[in-house]
């Protein structure tokens, strides 16, 4: 019986600690301001007006595939991309439609969105969106059939 | 392209999660510069089977992972396993820390768009090949991958001559 308890208790901190670590960015980013793939993708397509998007992580992942009509500025995890992404941005009004993005890793494992993010929302901006990539931006971007260009 | 069965293993987002497709086309040859020097061409690793590793410093999956290499080259290296990091990183001084920090014991090229690119894009860190001693692609991992899961790779492929 007491191993069973035990077992359980132990069960029960494994589902913890991984909900937690899975759902760490997740949290600190409201579900309100991300934006999915496919309803960017669908922005991307319909001709309107769009967000300016700003590709927060690799230069390298850039160049090998992007969303079109973004820029690179700069991954988010160091100051001097963050200065890249406050230079980009400063000349904005601050109802500016932004979408952050980065792909480089698995959501809960990005460096780069979350800083970047917070970046902007220091700055006063209030229309920021974040693009919510679960596994990489092969995976859940070029793969799907989503536009795509590649290059500076 | 010689994709073949893709699975994932085990939970999402955890360190074990990976996507791993059977592959058997050649691997692409490529001619990078080291970090600390010189060149390396892929094709003079012939013969041998390598784990050609894309990765960054930045990457926290990859910086788990780096240790398991670490142990895996000292563990298979004398068998004919040879590992090698592709660094994505947009320069080399941060890999050059990272490599002495980690006791790195493999070797480390900067990678490019292009070699990316020619191994399908790399479009997510960290991505594994593992190629066997005729320079055929055995296994793709894609994102964090079990030591032993590669470990068990790895065997497979010393075996076979």
């Amino acid at each position: 019986m007491r191993t069973a308890k035990r077992f359980a208790l132990l069960f029960l901190s494994a589902v913890c600690l991984i909900t937690t670590s899975a759902f760490a960015q997740w949290s600190s980013i409201a579900p309100g301001r991300l934006i999915s793939p496919e309803d960017l993708a669908k922005m991307v397509q319909s001709g309107k007006e769009k967000p300016l998007m700003l590709q927060v992580g690799s230069r390298m992942l850039f160049l090998q595939a992007h969303i079109p009509g973004s820029e690179y500025v700069g991954p988010g995890a160091n100051e001097a991309g963050l200065q890249q992404l406050r230079k980009r941005v400063e000349g904005l009004p601050r109802n500016k439609f932004i979408v952050l993005y980065c792909g480089c890793c698995p959501w809960n494992h990005c460096p780069n969105v979350k800083p970047a993010d917070d970046a902007l929302h220091a700055m006063g901006f209030t229309n920021v969106k974040v693009l919510y990539i679960a596994d990489n931006f092969g995976t859940n971007w070029v793969d799907k059939g989503y536009p795509t260009a590649k290059g500076e | 392209m010689g994709v073949g069965v893709y699975s994932y293993r085990q939970s999402r987002g955890t360190r074990t999660d990976s996507l791993v497709a059977k592959q058997h086309r050649p691997a692409p040859d490529f001619t990078l510069p080291l970090i600390d020097g010189g060149q390396l061409r892929l094709s003079s690793y012939r013969g041998k089977v390598v784990l050609l590793d894309f990765w960054a410093t930045w990457c926290v999956p990859c910086r788990d992972e780096t240790p398991h290499f670490v142990e895996l080259q000292q563990k298979y290296g004398g068998q004919g396993l040879q590992i090698v990091g592709v660094s994505m990183d947009d320069s080399p001084d941060p890999v050059r820390t990272f490599y002495q920090q980690f006791h790195m014991n493999y070797p480390v090229v900067m990678g490019t768009a292009d070699v990316g690119g020619a191994y399908g894009g790399v479009l997510g860190l960290p991505i594994a090949f593992l190629i066997d001693r005729e320079g055929r692609i055995y296994a793709k991992h894609i994102g964090a991958t079990d030591a032993a899961v590669f470990d068990k790779d790895i065997t497979t492929l010393l075996q076979t001559r």
